[in-house]
């Protein structure tokens, strides 16, 4: 379970996050909405481990271990995924390559034997076909000349592939067409068990439609202001956050 | 018996001196008559200092400070030379040719050492080079002993050649200076994988100079691989003649060496013509690595096409200086040129200097350069997905550099360059 408590943090000396407690149980599917530039995005970095987004305090672990100390690829090791809201393109780095080397940098974390090209092309093209993606992905640039909905769904093709315990989605939904939509929560669906947990970060409470969260918090200008169940979603999308603001 | 070392230009006109009458063509008298003018030449110049514009950025004085001797071969096997790559190999120790090291029968064309028949060359050899301007290249005809000579006939397909240069072991600095002839005849084509290194532990000079010519429609692939040795000096020149229609094609990925100078002239002579210089420096800290070209648009409807990459470590630097002139006949040239550093340390330097001298009016020509270091966010990206810090830093370089390479077309050439980039990276983390 990702356990958070008194976080916070600062972008260039300016404080951000003012003290987030959160706590997702192992299996359990949480959802974070909140206006534009209250803090998802920073907590989702400061989770990852991304440099320039420095923790001034609290503490936040991952089944009782430590994230914070942890470097970028030993979080991931540790089982943290984030999907970015903005994924990065790698001009010059082939997916496949890209894919494979991720997937055998967390199997050897774990103690597992390294995938071989063969392995991994077989079990990366079992996934693509869930994910309807095609298998001309593989062949490009990582996100390189990608539309805005196949970056995000080359996202979610590298959590299915990564299977890690603890999901952070930052607006994976946000561009994807209606079908994408369905995909995508399919694909987080998929990976749901007693093991593994989630954070959505969505705007928009159709994506909840589709998967299901079993609490929605309200993030706003750095703390958590309000948790509820998926009704909270619906109550947000019909009034906005004014009525949040006010009950705070 | 005078046992004064002479130092820089003095010493090497003083080896002429004594070596004059042994050198291949001393009985040949327009050979002769090459080395007393080159001598003249070099006399006059000297090595060029920074105060030529040319030699601005790379001082030579580590060159021209020392004393070199002639070398004296004393590598007796091939132990030290790379795996085959294709059917025909051509191997030079010490500027020399070895056929027992080489593999040279049944080409559909001619290779041979060039000393051999050099009575047979006059008017080729020299046609191309320019001693009076490159003092380098003076240098090189008053000592050239040996050298690759190559001439594919008319529509000859020649595969691929490898050239391989070796230096080897000695206690005192040595210098050699080959001089390769290379000829397409038309509708020729020949793949040329060249690999030049040398011994970690010993100084040396290695003074090549090409001369190529490709008549009507030719095509030749030039791979060169610098990977000498971390004490050695290479200051390599080429001159290319690209006729009608016929296509040079170079990529030079400098590797190795203390200091290196990759100086191309190339004549687009012909109608429809094409050149593509391209190439990668992979630099570690005391190294120093200057790529020069001076490209002549000569001819209308020709395309030139240059991307350099320069990946600098520690206290290196790193220099390109590419030069392009359009005459005034050269209409509807479609030209090219980028130039891109990527600096992994803050005491890393590069010097770009792109220069266009255009004088026809219908031309396409642009050319740019970038210096940056590795992108955060690239990083930070790969390391979220559980990458180690230095296995995606390795992953950013190679793509930075993949640009550059998987514009060469020819596999084996493709295969040679990307296996060597490797091989530094490796040995860089170790
Ligand atoms: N690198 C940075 N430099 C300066 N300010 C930053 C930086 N990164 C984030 N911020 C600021 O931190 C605040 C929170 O940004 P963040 O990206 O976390 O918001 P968000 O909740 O994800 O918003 P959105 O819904 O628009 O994605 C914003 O005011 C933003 O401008
Ligand atoms: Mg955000």
């Amino acid at each position: 379970m990702l356990r958070i408590e008194g976080l916070t943090a600062e972008v260039d000396g300016k404080p951000i996050l003012k003290g987030i407690d959160l706590e997702v149980p192992a299996g359990e599917v949480h959802a974070i909405m909140g206006p534009n530039g209250s803090g998802k995005s920073t907590l989702s970095y400061v989770l990852a481990g991304r440099e320039g987004y420095e923790v001034t305090g609290g503490s936040a672990t991952l089944n009782g271990v430590d994230l914070l100390g942890m470097e970028p690829e030993e979080r991931a090791a540790a089982g943290v995924f984030l999907a970015f809201q903005y994924p990065v393109e790698l001009p010059g780095v082939g997916n496949a390559n890209f894919l494979r080397t991720a997937l055998n940098a967390i199997r050897r974390g774990k103690g597992e034997s390294e995938l071989d090209a063969m392995q991994f092309l077989k079990l990366a093209r079992a996934r693509l076909k869930e994910l309807q993606m095609s298998e001309d992905m593989l062949k490009r640039g990582v996100n390189v000349g990608f539309s805005g909905g196949e970056k995000k769904r080359n996202e979610v093709l590298q959590m299915a592939l990564l299977r890690p315990s603890l999901a952070i989605l930052d607006e994976t939904d946000s561009g994807l067409d209606i079908d994408a939509l369905k995909i995508v929560a399919d694909g987080v669906n998929a990976l749901r068990a007693p093991d593994f947990s989630a954070l959505v970060i969505t705007h928009y409470q159709r994506l909840l439609d589709y998967i299901v969260p079993d609490k929605v918090h309200v993030l706003m200008q750095g703390r958590i202001v309000q948790t509820g169940g998926p009704e909270l979603a619906k109550q947000l999308e019909a009034s906005g956050y004014a009525s949040v603001q006010a009950a705070a | 018996m005078n046992t004064v070392v002479h130092s820089g230009a003095e010493g090497f006109l003083h080896r002429f001196e004594g070596l004059r009458a042994r050198l291949p063509g001393q009985r040949l008298a327009w050979v002769q008559a090459l080395r007393e003018a080159a001598a003249e030449q070099f006399r006059v110049a000297g090595f060029p200092t920074r105060r030529v514009e040319a030699w601005k950025y790379t001082d030579l004085r580590p060159v021209s400070d020392a004393a070199f001797d002639e070398a004296l071969t004393i590598l007796g096997d091939g132990d030290t030379l790379p795996a085959p790559r294709g059917e025909r190999r051509a191997v030079f120790v010490d500027g020399r040719f070895r056929e027992e090291l080489s593999q040279i029968e049944g080409a559909s064309f001619a290779i041979g050492s060039l000393a051999e028949e050099l009575p047979r060359l006059e008017g080729r050899l020299g046609a191309l080079a320019r001693p009076a301007e490159e003092s380098l290249v003076a240098l090189n005809t008053m000592l050239f002993e040996d050298g690759l000579l190559v001439t594919v006939p008319t529509g000859v397909a020649g595969g691929v050649l490898e050239l391989c240069s070796l230096a080897s072991r000695s206690e005192r600095p040595s210098a050699f200076h080959p001089r390769h002839l290379i000829r397409l005849e038309s509708g020729a084509s020949l793949t040329i994988v060249e690999e030049a290194s040398g011994p970690e532990d010993t100084r040396y000079l290695h003074n090549p100079v090409f001369e190529i010519e490709l008549a009507e429609g030719a095509v030749l692939t030039h791979a060169r691989i610098q990977r000498e040795g971390v004490k050695g000096f290479q200051l390599g020149t080429v001159y290319a003649r690209i006729e009608a229609g016929a296509t040079y094609d170079n990529f030079t990925l400098n590797a190795g060496a203390r200091l290196v100078r990759n100086e191309i002239h190339a004549v687009l002579a012909g109608p429809k013509s094409a050149c593509h210089m391209n190439g990668a420096q992979l630099l570690r800290a005391g190294q120093h690595a200057d790529t020069t070209t001076v490209l002549d648009h000569a001819a209308p409807d020709c395309a030139s096409r240059q991307t350099y990459k320069t990946v600098l470590q520690g206290k290196s630097r790193g220099v390109f200086q590419g030069k392009i002139h359009v005459h005034q006949v050269a209409q509807r040239t479609d030209g090219y040129q980028m130039n891109q550093a990527l600096l992994l340390s803050p005491d890393a330097e590069i010097d770009s200097k792109p220069q266009l001298e255009i004088y026809a009016d219908d031309v396409k020509c642009s050319h740019g350069a970038t210096v940056g270091a590795l992108d955060a966010d690239q990083l930070f990206y790969l390391r979220a997905r559980g990458i180690p810090e230095a296995k995606a830093r390795s992953i950013l370089v190679e793509a930075f550099l993949q640009e550059a390479i998987e514009g060469v077309t020819d596999e084996t050439a493709r295969a040679a360059l990307e296996s060597a980039v490797a091989g530094w990276w490796e040995k860089e983390a170790a």
